[in-house]
């Protein structure tokens, strides 16, 4: 075995010895490191520029070629070991500020910040659009009309002449002057005649808005209250396309669960007519002992009906090509059963407390 | 119309259904069942008893018997206070343990000394009438120790029917018979169709008005005045909930409660030569039965003599013609009136009455002579009278046939009739069939509103059940969905909501006084002729008036800080009513329907807001409601301008003018001091305004996408120093013109004022955001649109740049 062909002092720093005397040095120091501060100062003296591992590192250059390999892979394994002593020490400290200053920073974010106001929209509101939308999705159109009306729209062309009985039924409030031919309409039924006049045929409208009668303010009537008419005219139209759309409407206002009826009725307006009745949602129909309905089973929410040919004639169109339905609900009842609203006052009388449990949409 | 039991059954004589049934059957066929009242089921142990000794008891202060009565199996002591029987009258006697109605229980006791075992029943004890003058004297063939209840058919069910306008035949036993015997297959006894002898040559009857086409005239005599309804009949009527009055009153209302025909009696003596039937003539009086002296109208109908009315046909009659304790001739008038005539009149004199009830839903016309027979029959029975001749006036036009194909109703239900179903219904209703298909179809007289196909479609349809009616749903075109409008409608809502108030609805009932207050009188608020509360006979000209009445409900119950809106229609001006509304055999012409409208007030959807107390973390003022608005405009796409306002009801100085171009649509800010204290309102209360209709018509349609650019932006702020008066939104929109199209964004960030500034001056801090669409700005750039933007302000408002 010949000596070594340079000189052992200038490669040192190579010595086994010493690289692991680096490691276990450095390795201590980064352990020791008390924060990410002294762990940087710690990486700078073992891992920086005069570090024991890249001084060492240059020391290679001296070597023979055939003794290269060997030094260069300790040092290797020298910088990767301190690499991961330095890496495990700061995931540590890392995680170690984080869960201090983190938890330092906490707050109550159930404090209202005080930016955004709460506000709310009433349920007759939202139940017109709801009802409205049930009848777009079926392919219908959203009618309108004025709530002030001419007597000719609220009654003579429904076929209620003057003096006819059926005017008895519902309280007119008449605009004054007497003989003003004008009245806060008193159902919803107008607008199926300004839409037979206005749109043509065929004609699938639904008219949700409010109407008027004079009846005193008490728990169960107001003068003031909300309608939905609905009207389809078109050819072929019978009464089993009134019983399909109604079972529809009260299928999405009220749920499948509760049955409906028809019953025998008289409109004016309507030839055959019916009122709608929906199983009492309070004792689902049983009728036992049940302040909802009376103990009837049943609850009445609107009246419907073929449309008479005499309101068609009216309108312009021929009864013997064309025929159709109409219905009109009561929007109160709806919303009283939809969420158990017991005295119709408080849909009237404006207390915030009241709209604001319904949010947005109700 | 109330129903009993017994008297239905007595015309469908295999009737045996309980009530429920019946109920059931009736509303199934569309008569309204309301409810069943039960009398008498609370009644037992009341039998027949005869009354064998009386002993007068003295000493008291009322007439005091003490009897013995047989009830049968033995003999019971009793105290009576009643003295109207002899000894072997027939009483009903309650026993001990008995229960009377209203759960009293009858028991032995001791009382004036002596023992009572039971006690002998009044009329009212058995709730047979409201009051009674001594107890109950049972007819001589009652069977003693009998059980009384089923001995008077006290037990008794009552329906209770709502009774809709087209089916007039329906108020009375008759009509709803036939509607149950129709139910339940059975058999009607219909004593409308008993055959009476022809009358000849009665009192004269002159038919003078169209109004009158059927007028039988029947008369009696020797009808005992003091004759009294028997018991049954009395008990009857009560049940039917009419009350008893004289033999003759009593006889008329039950056969009208059994047929549906109105009779009337008039006190044969007082009348003077013929009866005729007329209009009344202008100045015209008559004195009603029930002592009121009414001025006649040229259009009411009216029964007259030689000396001029005596009834106001079908309403009521006339006092001098009543039947009085003297009365032994009896004319009864059994006639048929104009439905329209009767119900303007009843209406003009505000006199519903049983008959005119029947008269407006129309009376059967056919049914003339058997109500009077039948009355006449009634009083001869119970009233000793003798029958007189009898006048049948009959100018009726034959009932027009209907052309009936029998295939009609299944077209109108969406299913098949069977060709025999459909005449067996028909035969049901009462009609006549001619011919084989079409067939032609007679309506039966009671049934006037059976005037087209449409009604007999209905009569077969109803009568075999809307629950055999399939379900199906129609197949409607593709719909357009909802329109612009009604889509911005519903953001416009949200909107509002989405800014912090809450939606409600309120009457658009307002007073004189706060239409004053508010100064909103400009706006000609029509008037209702017949308001629910005379103090608020007003439409809302304004959302306003109503939103404070919430604000103040809502105050009054404790919460002070208020934030609520509504949308909805104000009524502004009244049109002019057309000549002649038009005719509805035909679609009225586009002038015609131009008029109608033409007749109505304007009535503009508004959106209206209204605040106090604390909005957020401070307290509610005048831009509140100015920002609510603007905000709920963007929200539709619509830019509008503040400007200054001082229009009613608001404060001079803290009241924002919102227009759009230069019109104004919209007002917002705090209500002027003196409106607060007037309405006694929150001091500093905001309320704001805005004509939703012209806010959704200024919406701009689909938006034009912006182009955002990538460039980098250039942040510059100027100070300027204006006039305390000059608004911040004027001097913003100068330099929003002045900067240019390069201004991408400008916001105010300070407003100060004080002595650096200088008295009477404000200065306004902004920031102002630059950048171009292609290029990064240079500095040269945006000093220039800067400079530009400030001069524009300062040559508009003389606005300078601070320091």
């Amino acid at each position: 075995m010949s000596a070594p062909d340079y000189d052992p002092k200038q490669v040192s720093l190579l010595d086994a010895a010493q690289l692991d005397a680096a490691r276990q040095q450095g390795e201590a120091a980064f352990a020791a490191a008390a924060d990410l501060d002294q762990l940087a100062a710690a990486r700078t003296a073992h891992l920086g520029g005069s570090a024991h591992v890249n001084l060492a590192n240059r020391e290679i250059g001296v070597l023979p070629p055939a003794a290269k390999g060997d030094a260069g892979r300790r040092v290797n394994e020298l910088r990767a070991a301190l690499e991961q002593a330095h890496q495990q020490r700061k995931v540590q400290l890392e995680d170690e500020r984080d869960a201090r200053v983190l938890v330092e920073e906490r707050v109550d974010v159930s404090l209202p910040p005080g930016a955004v106001l709460q506000g709310a929209r009433h349920p007759l509101t939202t139940i017109q659009e709801r009802i409205a939308d049930v009848f777009v999705a079926m392919g219908w159109e959203v009618a309108e009309g004025p709530e002030v009306e001419h007597e000719w729209f609220n009654f003579d062309a429904l076929n209620m002449p003057a003096d006819h009985p059926a005017r008895e039924m519902q309280d007119t409030l008449w605009v004054a002057p007497a003989g003003s031919q004008v009245v806060l309409r008193t159902q919803t039924s107008p607008v199926q005649i300004r839409s037979l006049l206005a749109r043509g045929l065929p004609c699938y409208v639904v008219a949700p808005g409010r109407v008027f009668r004079n009846d005193a303010l008490d728990a169960t009537h107001s003068p003031v209250f909300g309608q939905v008419e609905g009207l389809c005219v078109d050819e072929g139209i019978t009464m089993a396309h009134l019983r399909g759309t109604l079972e529809a409407y009260a299928a999405a206002m009220f749920g499948s669960r509760l049955a409906s009826r028809l019953r025998p009725s008289y409109f004016p307006f309507t030839e055959p007519s019916a009122e709608l009745d929906i199983q009492c949602f309070a004792c689902l129909g049983s009728g036992a002992a049940c302040r909802v309905c009376s103990s009837e089973g049943w609850i009445e929410i609107g009246g419907c009906g073929m449309v008479n040919p005499a309101v068609l004639v009216a309108c312009g169109v021929d009864p013997e090509r064309y025929s159709g339905f109409a219905f009109g609900m009561g929007l109160d009842r709806t919303l009283m059963f939809r969420h158990g609203i017991t005295d119709i006052r408080d849909l009237y009388e404006g207390d915030q407390r009241f709209t604001l449990a319904f949010g947005m949409e109700a | 119309m109330r129903v009993p039991l017994s008297w239905l059954r007595e015309l469908v004589p295999g009737l045996t259904s309980a009530s429920a049934e019946i109920s059931a059957a009736l509303i199934r066929a569309g008569l309204e069942v309301e409810q069943v009242h039960a009398f008498g089921h609370d009644i037992s142990g009341v039998v027949v008893g005869r009354v064998l000794e009386i002993e007068e008891l003295t000493g008291h202060k009322k007439p005091i018997r003490f009897c013995r009565v047989d009830v049968g199996d033995q003999v019971r002591d009793v105290v009576c206070g009643a003295t109207n029987f002899e000894v072997g009258a027939l009483v009903p006697f309650a026993l001990p343990g008995a229960s009377l109605p209203g759960g009293f229980q009858i028991a032995t006791r001791q009382t004036y000394g002596r023992t009572s075992d039971g006690m002998i029943c009044s009329e009212a004890e058995l709730g047979l009438g409201d009051s009674s003058a001594g107890i109950l004297v049972l007819p001589d063939d009652s069977p003693l120790g009998a059980d009384v209840v089923g001995l008077l058919q006290l037990a008794e069910e009552v329906l209770d029917i709502a009774i809709t306008p087209d089916r007039g035949y329906t108020l009375s036993i008759r009509g709803v018979a036939r509607e149950a015997a129709t139910a339940f297959g059975l058999a009607l006894s219909d004593p409308g169709l008993a055959v009476v002898e022809p009358a000849t040559g009665g009192h004269e009857v002159r038919l003078l008005d169209p109004g009158c086409d059927r007028y039988v005239a029947a008369t009696v005599s020797g009808a005992q005045p003091a004759a009294t309804s028997p018991l049954w009949l009395r008990r009857r009527l009560l049940l039917a909930g009419m009350r008893p009055i004289s033999l003759a009153v009593d006889v008329t209302n039950h056969v009208m409660l059994e047929l549906g025909q109105p009779l009337h009696a008039f006190d044969l003596g007082a009348l003077q030569g013929p009866v005729a039937v007329r209009r009344a003539q202008p100045g015209e009086r008559l004195t009603t039965l029930d002592g009121q002296d009414r001025a006649l109208d040229p259009d009411d109908l009216v029964i007259t003599d030689d000396r001029g009315p005596v009834a106001l046909a079908g309403v009521m009659g006339g006092a001098a013609t009543e039947i009085s304790t003297a009365t032994t001739r009896i004319l009864i008038e059994s006639a048929h009136f104009d439905p329209s005539s009767i119900t303007r009149a009843a209406r003009r004199h505000k006199l519903p009455s049983e008959a005119s009830k029947r008269y407006e839903r129309g009376v059967d016309p056919g049914l003339g002579p058997v109500a009077a027979a039948r009355a006449v029959a009634m009083l001869i029975q119970l009233g000793g009278a003798t029958a007189g001749p009898v006048t049948d006036v009959d100018l009726r036009a034959p009932a027009p046939a209907i052309r009936f194909p029998l295939d009609r109703p299944g077209r109108v239900a969406g299913r098949s009739f069977a060709p025999d179903v459909v005449r067996q219904r028909l035969l049901d209703v009462g009609c006549q069939l001619e011919g084989d298909d079409p067939v032609l179809v007679t309506p039966p007289s009671w049934r006037p509103d059976l005037r087209g196909p449409a009604d007999l479609v209905e009569e077969v349809i109803r009568l075999e059940g809307y629950d055999t009616v399939p379900v199906l749903l129609p197949k409607a075109p593709a719909g357009r969905g909802l329109t612009e409008e009604q889509r911005l409608r519903r953001t416009a809502s949200r909107s509002l909501a989405a800014t912090g108030l809450v939606e409600v609805v309120t009457p658009p009932f307002v007073a004189d006084g706060v239409i004053e207050a508010l100064g909103l009188g400009e706006h000609k608020p029509p008037r209702v002729l017949n308001p629910l509360s005379e103090q608020e006979s007003l439409l809302r000209p304004s959302l306003l008036p109503g939103l404070l009445v919430a604000l103040q409900r809502n105050v009054g119950r404790g919460l002070a800080d208020v934030a609520i809106f509504e949308t909805g229609s104000v009524f502004r001006g009244l049109g002019e009513p057309v000549p002649a509304v038009p005719k509805t055999s035909q679609r009225p012409s586009d002038e015609e329907l131009a008029g109608l409208d033409a007749a109505l007030p304007a009535q503009p959807r508004h959106a209206a807001l209204a605040l106090c107390g604390r909005r957020g973390n401070h307290p509610a003022e005048a831009a509140d409601a100015v920002e609510v608005l603007l905000s709920l405009a963007s929200a539709l796409g619509v830019e509008l301008t503040v400007g200054r306002g001082d229009d009613a009801p608001w404060h001079p100085g803290r009241c924002a003018r919102l227009l759009l171009s230069d019109v104004v649509i919209g007002t917002a800010g705090e209500l002027h001091p003196r409106v607060v204290s007037a309405l006694d309102l929150p001091p500093r209360t905001v309320v704001g305004q805005i004509d939703l209709d012209a806010l959704v018509a200024a919406a701009p349609g689909p938006v034009p996408a912006p182009v955002v650019s990538p460039y980098p932006p250039s942040s510059v702020d100027v100070a300027l120093v204006v006039a305390e008066e000059v608004l911040s939104a004027d001097v913003q929109r100068s330099l929003r013109a002045g900067a240019g199209d390069l201004l991408e964004q400008i916001r105010l960030f300070d407003v100060f004022s004080g002595p650096q500034v200088g008295e009477g001056s404000k200065s306004l801090a902004y920031n102002l955001r630059f950048r171009a669409p292609d290029r990064t700005l240079t500095d040269g750039e945006v000093l220039a649109a800067r400079d530009a933007a400030v001069a524009r302000a300062a040559a508009e408002h003389g606005a300078a740049l601070r320091g």
